[in-house]
Formats: C-alpha cells, sequence, structure tokens
C-alpha cells in the first residue's frame, strides 16, 4: 500500500506543526538556564548573550534545593515502591479469585479516580491531624503522610491496568505451578511477576510521575523541613525579583530524571497501556 | 458379567474433589489477605476523607471551629444555598469559576484529542525519523507539571516573555505587549498551557490503540478503493472507538478537576477568566477559611462530574449493546 501525496503533506504539516508547539518551551527553558539573570531581564532574545552554567550553581543556594530534592526523591521512591507492591497484590487477587465484593471493589476503586482531590484535601488534613491527636502518630508535616497520600493516588490506575495485565496470563501457567507444588505467593513471584514485567514497569513509571509532579497536596501537607520540589521552585521568586534563570535551571534539573526515565520505558508504557485501557 | 467388572470398581478410591478442607478455607481467605491493604488504604485517603467531606458540607465549619471541627453545629442545607446563591459575590463566582470550566474543558479535551489523533495517524506509517518525533511528542507528558507550567509562566510574562517578543515584536501581529497571565487573556493562556500538556497523552493512547488494529483492515479496504479519507473513517476510528470512550471520559475527569494548571501558573491571584473550579473552591476555602461551604461546592462538583459521567457511560454502553444485537 503506498503512501500518497496527500497523506504526505498531511503528515509534514502535523510534524512541522506539533514540533514547533512542543519544541519551544523546552527551548525557552534550556536557553534561558543559561543566560545571566541581566540578559533575562532585558528582554526575549533567543540566543544568550553569553552562556553561563552560572544559574545552575546558584542555583543550590538561592534556594534549600538539595533538601527538597531529598524530600522529593524520599517520598516519590517510597509510594513509587509501596504502590506497586500493593497494587500487585490486590490486582492478583481480582485477576484470580472470584470472591465477595471483588465488583464493588473494582468499581470504588476506579470512581475514586473522578472525584476531586480537593474534595479529600481538607477532609485529610483534618483527619491526619487527629490521628496525630488521638493516636500521637504525626502525618501532618511529615513525609510519611505525603507517601500514604501519593500511594493512593496511583493506586487506582496501577490496580486497572494490573488487572488487565494479570488477565492476559494464561491460567494454565498458574496451573502449572500448583501441580508442581507451588503456593499462591509463590506462583505470583514466579510466574505472574516475571510475565508481566513490562505492565509493572509501565505502572511503576505512571506512580513515579505522579508524585513526582503532584502540587496540590505537597502545598498543604508539608512543612519547610519536608517541602518538595513542586513547593519548593516557587521560592525562587523573591518581591523584588524572580531569578528566571535559576528557576528554569532547577525546573530542567529535576525534569531530566523523569523525563529520561519515561523515555527509556516508553514502549513498556505503551505496552501496559494497550493491555490495559485498550481491550 | 458383573463379576468382571466388581474387582475394578473396588480397588479405585472414590474420587473426592478437592478433598482437602484446610487448604480450601485458607485459598478462600487468601485473596482477601492481599487485597487487605489496597482496601485499607483506599478506606484511608479515598473513602474516609470523602465521607467526611460529605459530612463537612452540613455543618458550619468556619474558622472558630476548625480546631475542633468534631464539634462544628449542624447547618443543614445552609452551605449550599450560600454556594448556590446567584444575589451573592460567592455565588457569582461560583457560576463564573464552572462555566470557565466548562469553556476550557470543552476546548482543551477537543482539541487534546484532535491533536494526539492527528500526531497518532501521522506515525502511523514507519518511516525515516518516526522515533525522534514519537520521543519528541512524549516529553511534555513526562515533564512534571510545575517545570512545565513554571516555563509558560515565563514564556508569558509581559515584558520578557517569548510570546510577546514573537508576537509584538516580530510578527507585529498585536500592538502594545498584552498581559496574557492576567484579565481575559489568562483564559486562552490556561488553555494553551493545559493542551500543550493534556494532548501527549490522547497521542499516546491513540498509539498504543493503532498498534492493535490489523494491517490487513487497511489492504482490504484499499483494494475496495477507499482513499486514507475514508479508511480513517471506516476503519481507524471504529477500531478505535474502545480507546476513545475510555480516554474522553477519563481526559474529561481529569481536566474538569485540573487544580495544578492554574495554580502554578497563576499563583494564588487568579484572574476570573482563569479561575478554575477546583482552584476556586480550595480558594473560597483556604481564604475565607470557611471549609463548609467549600465542602457543600466540593460536593456539588461531584455530584456535576458523576451525572455526566453516567449518562456518557449509559450512551457509550448502550450504543455499543444496540450494535451488537
Amino acid at each position: 500500500m503506498r503512501e500518497t501525496t496527500g497523506e504526505k503533506i498531511f503528515r509534514t504539516l502535523v510534524l512541522i506543526g506539533l514540533t514547533l508547539f512542543v519544541a519551544l518551551p523546552l527551548y525557552v527553558m534550556i536557553t534561558t538556564s543559561m543566560k545571566p539573570l541581566g540578559d533575562v531581564q532585558a528582554g526575549f532574545s533567543w540566543f544568550p548573550s553569553t552562556i553561563t552554567f552560572q544559574p545552575f550553581i546558584e542555583m543550590w543556594s538561592t534556594v534549600p534545593l538539595a533538601r527538597y530534592f531529598m524530600n522529593s526523591l524520599i517520598v516519590t521512591l517510597a509510594a513509587t515502591l509501596l504502590s506497586v507492591a500493593v497494587a500487585t497484590l490486590a490486582a492478583y487477587a481480582v485477576s484470580r479469585w472470584r470472591f465477595h465484593g471483588r465488583g464493588p471493589f473494582m468499581t470504588t476503586v476506579l470512581s475514586t479516580q473522578m472525584f476531586p482531590g480537593v474534595l479529600f484535601l481538607l477532609p485529610l488534613y483534618l483527619i491526619f491531624v487527629n490521628i496525630d491527636t488521638m493516636f500521637g502518630v504525626p502525618l501532618v508535616g511529615t513525609r510519611i503522610g505525603l507517601i500514604i497520600t501519593y500511594l493512593t493516588f496511583s493506586l487506582p490506575f496501577a490496580i486497572w491496568m494490573l488487572v488487565g495485565y494479570f488477565d492476559g496470563i494464561p491460567r494454565e501457567l498458574d496451573q502449572a505451578g500448583k501441580v508442581d507444588g507451588a503456593g499462591n505467593l509463590t506462583i505470583l513471584l514466579r510466574i505472574i511477576l516475571p510475565a508481566a514485567r513490562p505492565g509493572i514497569v509501565a505502572v511503576a513509571i505512571y506512580a513515579f510521575m505522579t508524585a513526582w509532579g503532584e502540587v496540590l497536596f505537597a502545598s498543604v501537607l508539608t512543612t519547610e523541613d519536608t517541602r518538595t520540589l513542586a513547593v519548593g521552585l516557587q521560592q525562587y521568586s523573591t518581591q523584588t525579583n524572580v531569578y528566571w534563570n535559576q528557576v528554569l535551571a532547577a525546573s530542567l534539573a529535576v525534569s531530566i530524571p523523569v523525563v529520561a526515565g519515561f523515555l527509556m520505558m516508553q514502549k513498556n508504557f505503551v505496552a501496559g497501556l494497550t493491555a490495559g485501557a485498550v481491550k | 458379567m458383573s463379576s468382571l467388572t466388581a474387582p475394578e470398581d473396588t480397588t479405585t478410591p472414590p474420587k473426592v474433589p478437592d478433598a482437602r478442607p484446610p487448604r480450601r478455607s485458607r485459598r478462600h481467605l487468601f485473596p482477601y489477605l492481599i487485597i487487605a491493604p489496597a482496601v485499607l488504604l483506599e478506606l484511608l485517603i479515598h473513602i474516609i476523607p470523602m465521607a467526611t467531606g460529605f459530612w463537612m458540607s452540613f455543618v458550619e465549619l468556619t474558622k472558630f471551629f476548625i480546631r475542633r471541627w468534631l464539634e462544628a453545629p449542624f447547618v443543614g442545607l445552609e452551605n449550599y444555598s450560600i454556594a448556590i446563591d446567584l444575589n451573592t459575590p460567592v455565588g457569582q463566582e461560583l457560576l463564573n469559576s464552572f462555566l470557565v470550566t466548562v469553556a476550557f474543558t470543552a476546548l482543551v479535551v477537543g482539541l487534546s484529542w484532535g491533536l494526539g489523533m492527528a500526531a497518532a495517524v501521522a506515525l502511523q506509517r514507519p518511516f525515516r525519523g518516526r522515533g525522534v518525533f514519537r520521543t519528541l511528542f512524549l516529553i511534555p507528558y513526562a515533564l512534571p507539571l510545575y517545570a512545565s507550567v513554571i516555563t509558560w509562566n515565563f514564556m508569558l510574562q509581559r515584558d520578557t516573555g517569548v510570546i510577546n517578543h514573537v508576537l509584538v515584536d516580530q510578527l507585529g501581529i498585536l500592538d502594545g505587549a498584552p498581559f496574557w497571565l492576567i484579565g481575559d487573556n489568562a483564559f486562552v493562556s490556561v488553555v494553551v498551557v493545559a493542551i500543550w500538556r493534556m494532548w501527549p497523552f490522547a497521542f499516546l493512547m491513540f498509539m498504543a490503540g493503532l498498534q492493535s488494529i490489523p494491517g490487513e483492515l487497511y489492504e482490504a479496504s484499499a483494494i475496495d478503493g477507499a482513499g486514507p479519507m475514508r479508511q480513517w473513517r471506516s476503519v481507524t476510528l471504529p477500531m478505535l472507538a474502545p480507546v476513545n470512550q475510555t480516554m474522553l471520559l477519563v481526559m474529561f475527569l481529569w481536566v474538569f478537576n485540573d487544580f495544578n494548571t492554574p495554580y502554578v501558573l497563576f499563583g494564588s491571584a487568579q484572574p476570573p477568566a482563569g479561575d478554575l473550579i477546583s482552584f476556586h473552591i480550595y480558594n473560597a476555602s483556604f481564604l475565607s477559611w470557611d471549609f463548609g461551604v467549600g465542602s457543600a461546592m466540593s460536593v456539588l462538583l461531584l455530584l456535576f462530574l458523576l451525572a455526566v459521567s453516567l449518562v456518557y457511560l449509559y450512551f457509550t454502553q448502550w450504543k455499543k449493546e444496540k450494535r451488537n444485537a
């Protein structure tokens, strides 16, 4: 089947338009992060008058960026690992057993996706405060509180996607394992997990991105010591000055690990979406 | 005759299916055991807060009662009547915010859908450099939200941003550098930024969907004389219907609830033209410290989203059943 001229023109136009649209902010972010502040304040220019890496050095001292980075990293990694573990167990149960409450569980999990975050925010805050006063477990302003919160953000999507993935793994494999005398957990670890690896990786990426980019809950549930990057980056603007070159240098720096990880895993992600959502 | 078969009957032990009671009961317990962590967490973060939020919408939860919020007095539907009273600024602003959000959602979902579809179709055939474009188009989706929205904020600055530099200085389309983050232009800004972030998701979903369409369908339709447009309408679109159904609903819910984009783009002083509803409720709660009214607004928002989703699901499922019949 040959490509027609019309199709080629369509493709070229779409690709040019979208490339400009997508690349413009990326270009601005990268070039501005290499300009001196005076350059930025003088009005926009396409090319830096001098290329400097000073913003990448200064950004660490203008704002306690290293601390925010560590906070983000700890919270995000913990939430990702726990989310994948909890979702894997739940999805295994849903995919392999017909038990009471299975349907309502899935409905509830999926419908929590639609609830506005702002509806949870204040009750959650007050509940966390109450847990602290009643049981002495501090959650507001601690990393634990944020980890628990983020954990459940990615949970519905992760369960949903993994059930689709597990359903696609033939039950004959489980039965073969049973015949060999393997218990349920062994079957999960030895048979299901390896077969569903692309799906698990995809879910982990999703959980990581969700937690790394979250703003609303981080702005309410953190204090100066536990603040994440999402909230911390806003501190580059003072009353007199916005250190745009440093803000964008920091934005670039915190984006690179996530973007690189995502792009490396994008094939898995598409495959995971195909199994989980497209069916 | 029977004496010949009789020995066989007695030597084979009667087959009892699954004659292992202890394992059997453990097997019944096992799914509950491994689903328990998920249930507990969902309860703690979603179900209980939602029930609490619902309760909060019926009590007077002003700043006087925040510290002892469990003792807040019950006021019935008063918070709701305050929220929707169009004779007061509170009601008018909520209505404005709702209408802004409806327009915002329609534009962002519609245009993201179109761009995502166009890109997925354009990248459907192999060509040199396809991988590069695919990677580039996914970057906005992978970038942390605040990083990209902060960059847009810089680009939209009146005096130092690239947008005015191009539109006013270089192309001369606009006279006198306009403000993009305050006034009516704020709506355009927040829509563009949200589309920039959202369309790669549509692209990703369509790409995944296109991979599942067998190439024979295109070949067969080409033999029947179908051109590219006809193929798109008669093969691609119907085959993508399941992806479309899920994706449109998910995007609608995400975009309608979007808090982060206006929050990072505008800071805490959002212009009325960019006053998206989640952000509006947040401000209404935290600036005036009236969480009762804020909760009532949240519940109204939830009811609206629920109603739209149910109607949508009813029609898509109904259509599917009609097609199968």
